[in-house]
């Protein structure tokens, strides 16, 4: 294994005095700015370690007994972590909150799983408040025996688990030409990943037996828009799951509980949830959701349609947006890796604007169809720097800048489907701006 | 018969078969069932669920009518509250007229009348969201009512236009063949490592 290939464990710090006063303070530093609305930086966070300082005190938490443990609870995040939320876009104006979006924090997650609580979210009617003991799915259309399920008879059978990241086809949209979003929670917090667990949906399907000339599926949530797709039936026999699990506990309701369709590397929106009808064809449905809505602008006046695929892209999380480094020396830059075509192969990270790049660390586990960790670790001397990443994926797949994509789709208004190379410029006096320009 | 020296190494491969298979079975998905939990169903009771309408060619459409006309009273009854007076935007939505023909300008403007290459999407649209308090409460004369009204503030159907199974699919949208599947990788990146701009 290369020394910049995946890897299972970090490499130890070079000596103590490093660990000290780099990732320590720096951890430190990063959580109090993510704390923060605003995410300034607290001076005293980047304060030198001082040899010969006072001893050090005996922590109150040592001195008493901590909290009881109640009867029955669900766990909570510390308090100390209240500014890790999700939150509404800031940068469109949303006359309504049910057909809208909140996002993850990106730039406060550890590892490649997102907590249930700050899984991403897009309604089209706002999120449905089902039974499970109401609820149904009926399998029908073009089947040689239409099927009903309850989610009782769909935890009968052996489970599958997986994980994928789920993206919008939106994510990134505010930020094509110039910069309109401040966190990278906004850039790319329609983005997270998740352990689906469920069985596949092949299994519902070949038992319901298929009809000759069934080539599309239509999936139907039980929302109030009752959010409706068409996918090719190919895609669905691979490897789309019916899932009823995420994270290791049933769906949170603003993800479908409880069953939802998941469809790995798929734009998000095709993930059916609150499920409530699968049925086959012969054709796609051309429904408002596939012209109006989640289609592609492109030159010659026409929209590509059908678009489903998430392409290979990559973002650093930190240093990001509305972050601020507390002066020159040594950072480990971090962000996420994900492709919908496959595995992730290699992430690249430039420190000057895009003209030279070094090959970045991939932290195990890699998967395919979920997001990937990359670091690189980066002495900034403290001069204006523009720092980016680049990923590529198991079809050999280069994520592009937006001028390339540009000169091939039509780059203008709502258009979906950013995966383009994202820049963060990081000021003299260490501020970290979105620099897409 | 076979005599003992012969029967002792069948034996000891069935014990080591044996022995696998009790060993742990790592899968990534477990083989398919052979028998399933599905309960039969007949399409008729899947019939109130069965809503979807196939756009190209209005197979689903329901039996039912409306006028440009109707679809008027109908409109400000239960849709100007969002999308504001004849369609031009109110005070949660923008507008669902005009834009036919901005596709080749800079930009686009994203209607009904310029989004839709099949005029049943609106029918099953609406059906299946509109009024966004109420959804699916609208009748099938209602729903065609307004898509006759709507369709007319496109200038894509005349004032005295009636929508029903047999006429909604015959309206011709103007991007009908302004949709193309997609043809991606459309980009070309090449890995770069030094000097690359």
């Amino acid at each position: 294994m290369g020394p910049t290939g995946p890897e299972r464990r970090p490499p130890a710090p070079r000596n103590e005095a490093f660990a000290d006063t780099t990732s320590r303070s720096r951890r430190r530093f990063l959580r109090e700015s993510v704390a923060m609305v605003g995410g300034a930086l607290v001076a005293s966070a980047a304060a030198p370690r001082v040899a010969g300082a006072a001893p050090l005190p005996i922590p109150e938490s040592e001195l008493k007994p901590g909290r009881a443990i109640p009867a029955a609870e669900y766990g909570m995040p510390s308090k100390f972590e209240a500014g890790v939320l999700r939150r509404r876009t800031d940068v469109f104006v949303n006359r309504q909150n049910l057909a809208d979006w909140s996002m993850t924090p990106l730039q406060s997650q550890l590892g490649i799983v997102t907590p249930n609580g700050l899984f991403f979210e897009r309604h089209h009617a706002g999120v449905a408040d089902i039974d499970p003991r109401t609820h149904r799915l009926a399998v029908h259309g073009m089947v040689k025996q239409p099927l009903m399920f309850t989610i009782d008879d769909l935890l009968r059978y052996p489970s599958v688990s997986r994980f994928h990241f789920l993206e919008c086809s939106g994510n990134t949209l505010a930020d094509w030409l110039k910069a309109a979003s401040t966190t990278v929670q906004q850039t790319h917090g329609l983005l997270s990943g998740a352990q689906w667990t469920g069985i596949p949906a092949s299994w519902l399907l070949n038992e319901a037996g298929l009809q000759p000339g069934a080539k599309w599926v239509l999936f139907e949530g039980a929302d109030g828009a009752t959010h409706t797709r068409s996918i090719p039936l190919e895609k669905v026999l691979d490897d789309v799951l019916i899932a009823y699990g995420q994270n290791g506990e049933m769906l949170r309701p603003e993800q479908g509980y409880p069953v939802r369709a998941l469809i790995p590397g798929w734009e998000g929106n095709v993930s059916v949830k609150w499920l409530r009808r699968i049925k086959v064809s012969d054709q796609p449905w051309y429904f408002r959701s596939e012209t109006a809505r989640y289609t592609d602008p492109m030159p010659g006046g026409k929209w590509r349609i059908f678009s489903f695929e998430m392409e290979c892209k990559s973002v650093i999380t930190r240093p990001s947006g509305g972050m601020k480094l507390p002066g020159s020396g040594v950072y480990e830059i971090q962000g996420f890796a994900w492709s919908g075509r496959g595995r992730i192969t290699a992430v690249d990270v430039s420190v000057d604007g895009g003209k030279n790049w070094q090959e970045a660390t991939l932290e195990h586990p890699v998967i395919d169809k979920m997001l990937t960790r990359f670091r690189y670790r980066w002495n900034w001397n403290g001069s204006p720097s523009v720092i980016a990443s680049r990923a590529m994926d198991s079809t050999g797949y280069v994520q592009p800048t937006v001028e390339e994509i540009k000169r091939v789709r039509a780059i203008s208004g709502f258009v979906q489907h950013h995966n383009g190379i994202f820049p963060w410029s990081v000021g003299a006096n260490g501020e970290v701006k979105n620099a897409i320009a | 018969m076979p005599s003992r020296s012969v029967v002792a190494p069948v034996v000891a491969v069935a014990l080591v078969a044996a022995a696998c298979a009790t060993a742990p079975r790592m899968s990534q998905a477990p083989p398919a069932p052979t028998s399933g939990f599905g309960k039969p169903i007949s399409e008729a009771d899947i019939a109130p669920w069965n809503i979807d309408i196939r756009t190209s060619d209005g197979r689903g459409l329901p039996s039912g009518r409306g006028s440009v006309a109707q679809g008027k009273s109908v409109y400000e009854a239960k849709c100007i509250e969002c999308h504001g007076a004849e369609a031009k935007g109110g005070s949660v939505y923008g507008p669902m007229v005009g834009g036919i023909g901005s596709f080749t300008t800079d930009r686009r403007v994203v209607t009904p009348g310029s989004m839709y290459p099949y005029a049943p999407i609106l029918f099953d649209y609406i059906r299946r969201t509109m009024p966004m308090d109420k959804p699916q409460t609208m009748t099938n004369d209602e729903i065609y009512a307004v898509s006759a009204y709507l369709l007319h503030l496109n200038g894509l159907v005349p004032a005295d236009a009636v929508m029903d199974a047999a006429t909604m699919p015959r309206v011709q949208m103007p991007n009908r063949d302004g949709f193309i599947p997609d043809d991606r990788p459309d980009t070309r990146a090449v890995r770069c490592m030094q000097n690359c701009r």
